[in-house]
């Protein structure tokens, strides 16, 4: 039933850019230079046009407990393109989410099991350090979550955990992620009131700041624009489009114009299972499963 | 049926008049009995401190200020000074709140962010009981279990190795009594730990999942999660528990009375005799005799009751500076 994305492209294998290991020191891999380094590299190449591998899933399953959530899904998330999870609720296109950062693992009982490859190492192996992967895989929520401090603050600490920036350079960090953000002009005469006093949409684009100030590869977005009105949502999607060159982006929606409308390849979820997995276009013209047929057209969910 | 359904459409218009008159008058009583009982609890404050100013009014216009910087109190020659149990009470306090507060905050830190599920309620049911166990129960223990232990055990080391050490030396020197200012304050930690923990505990788990989530996310350790999220937003919550409990050691009696040996002499050790103000007035106010030794005793009343408004109005400004320093508000 799952399809398998590697038959249908080529696949290219981007050396390991994730070099460091848990041996070095956390100071030396909390500078997370090299793969940085690796990251605007692989930038360019992806500028040509060529389709680059960043995740893979092999067999992941997923449980809660007793309760399987995930059933062996396969799956080949490609480079600096946004793909989108939907399906309906329960269906576990946000626990597939939340497998990229390992963030599960903050609640007793939930494992996975399968192998996701970022970059071609194994994030799900025991020895991967869960910090370094979140500063990798950077993950915005459903509703906005503002830190209770000042605009700011809630971009710098982020950078804070891992790098050590002069003042200077921690302004030029803040602003360049507020401004890739949209939300430098609005806020940036107030920078010192706190986060949690914005409106909701901008909370959210803050947060999003947030996200990117940490120079991830890779954003997973939990229905990001869901607890926004339509105004705000439109800021979310266009950014979304802008952030898009740079950065691997994985969104779950629930509304199938949004994942038509920003992503590049949609992977549609039904109980626990990935049913189909093609670019946008294709899944939302012509379905090669009659579940995603029946889904997109709202007959049920 | 019938009669309810030709009642012209004027008089089902006045009856549902009447009823919502009825419910506003309703609503309007409730209001002014809840204004009452709200009343009746500054009525109270006040009454207490008129009630407090009176009985210790002969002792204010015997000894005036002199009565807060005397460390004297001689029942014989009728000369009292409130320094010794100021002083006591205050010391055991800090002493209490500096072993509770970390101690609580490990504990609620674990019960809501490390501790596996199956453990979690076993710990929070234990630290529930602790608050439940009546002082006079920690008096004794404290008194007959802790104090001999201690002065066997642990008090003859710290004598021995930190009572020479200079500046902090002379706070733990002397012989090992057990009892004292010292003992007085762990027994009071351990009484506090529980009040603090629990609403550490509590507010800990009103941080929305999400949110931590969010700061994982950013690839956060779990201090800094708890230093840089989880503390600000509950920071209010924190400083309550925290007064709550420094609201009990202050005024805590029993226990103390029990272990702090009630000794009107000032000491630099903290391991020597002392005295809090509610262990002196549950000492002495049976065996007051004449007028100015009961006003004296009921002006010591008034000093706890002035400590723990000053305590209260302290962190209540504390709290406005820390919500000014997180971000200003417009």
């Amino acid at each position: 039933m799952a399809y398998d994305g590697s038959s249908a492209r080529g696949r290219i294998d981007l050396r390991p850019l994730g070099s460091y290991k848990r041996e070095q020191t956390v100071e030396d891999a909390r500078a997370r230079q090299s793969w940085t380094a690796g990251v605007e590299q692989g930038a360019g190449q992806a500028a040509k046009g060529s389709a680059v591998t960043c995740i893979e899933v092999r067999d992941l399953s997923f449980f809660y407990g007793r309760y399987q959530a995930l059933q062996a899904i396969n799956l080949e998330l490609q480079a600096r393109r946004v793909t989108a999870f939907i399906g309906p609720s329960g269906c576990g296109k946000s626990t597939l989410l939340r497998t990229f950062n390992r963030i599960y693992e903050l609640y007793p009982g939930q494992y996975a099991t399968g192998e996701i490859l970022i970059d071609g190492s194994n994030i799900l192996d025991k020895r991967q350090d869960l910090n370094l992967l979140r500063a990798r895989v950077g993950m915005v929520f459903q509703k906005p979550t503002p830190f209770p401090m000042s605009i700011y603050d809630n971009i710098a600490f982020g950078v804070k955990l891992y790098q050590r920036l002069s003042r200077y350079d921690m302004d030029e960090r803040v602003e360049w992620a507020l401004r890739k953000a949209a939300l430098w002009d609005e806020v940036k005469d107030k920078l010192k009131q706190s986060g949690t006093l914005l409106s909701g949409g901008q909370q959210q684009r803050l947060c999003l700041a947030r996200a990117v100030a940490v120079k991830p590869e890779i954003l997973l977005l939990d229905e990001p624009a869901s607890a926004l009105d339509p105004i705000s949502t439109l800021k979310i999607e266009e950014l979304i489009e802008e952030l898009k060159g740079e950065y691997t982006i994985i969104i779950v929606t629930h509304n199938m114009q949004q994942a038509a409308r920003v992503s590049d390849y949609t992977a549609f979820m039904y109980l626990g299972k990935l049913v189909e997995f093609a670019d946008t276009d294709t899944i939302f013209t012509r379905p090669r499963e009659k579940e995603t047929e029946d889904y997109i057209t709202g007959r049920y969910g | 049926m019938e009669q309810v359904a030709s009642i012209p459409a004027t008089a089902a218009e006045r009856i549902l008049q009447r009823r919502l008159r009825r419910g506003h008058l309703a609503d309007r009583l409730f209001a002014y009995t809840t204004m009452l009982f709200a009343g009746v609890v500054l009525f109270l404050v006040l009454a207490i401190s008129v009630a407090l100013l009176v009985g210790a009014w002969p002792a204010i216009r015997q000894f005036g200020f002199g009565f807060l910087t005397s460390a004297e109190w001689n029942p014989v020659t009728d000369n009292y000074g409130a320094v010794v149990p100021l002083v006591g009470t205050l010391v055991t306090s800090a002493i209490a709140m500096i072993i509770a507060v970390p101690v609580s905050f490990g504990i609620a830190v674990f019960i809501t962010e490390l501790a596996p599920r199956w453990l979690r309620r076993p710990i929070g049911t234990a630290v529930e009981l602790l608050a439940a166990i009546p002082s006079i129960i920690y008096g004794m223990w404290g008194l007959f279990v802790f104090a001999p232990l201690f002065a066997e055990y642990l008090q003859p080391w710290v004598i021995e190795h930190i009572g020479r050490l200079p500046l902090i030396g002379a706070l733990f020197s002397g012989p090992p009594l057990g009892i004292g200012v010292f003992t007085a304050g762990i027994i009071l930690a351990v009484m506090v730990i529980p009040f603090v923990t629990a609403v550490m505990r509590d507010v800990f788990e009103l941080v929305p999942a999400v949110l931590k989530e969010s700061a994982y996310g950013l690839g956060a350790t779990t201090w800094e999660v708890l230093r840089h999220v989880v503390l600000p937003y509950t920071k209010v919550g924190v400083a309550g528990g925290i007064m709550l409990g420094l609201g009990r050691a202050l005024g805590e009696t029993m226990a103390v009375t029990f272990v702090i040996g009630n000794a009107h002499q000032f000491n630099s050790s903290l391991f020597m005799p002392g005295n809090t103000i509610s262990s002196t007035l549950a000492n002495e106010f049976t065996e007051a005799t004449g007028e100015l030794y009961t006003a004296a005793l009921i002006e010591l009343g008034l000093v706890l009751f002035f400590i723990t408004f000053l305590v209260l109005a302290l962190a209540k400004l504390l709290l406005l500076r820390l919500t000014a320093r997180e971000g200003e508000r417009t």
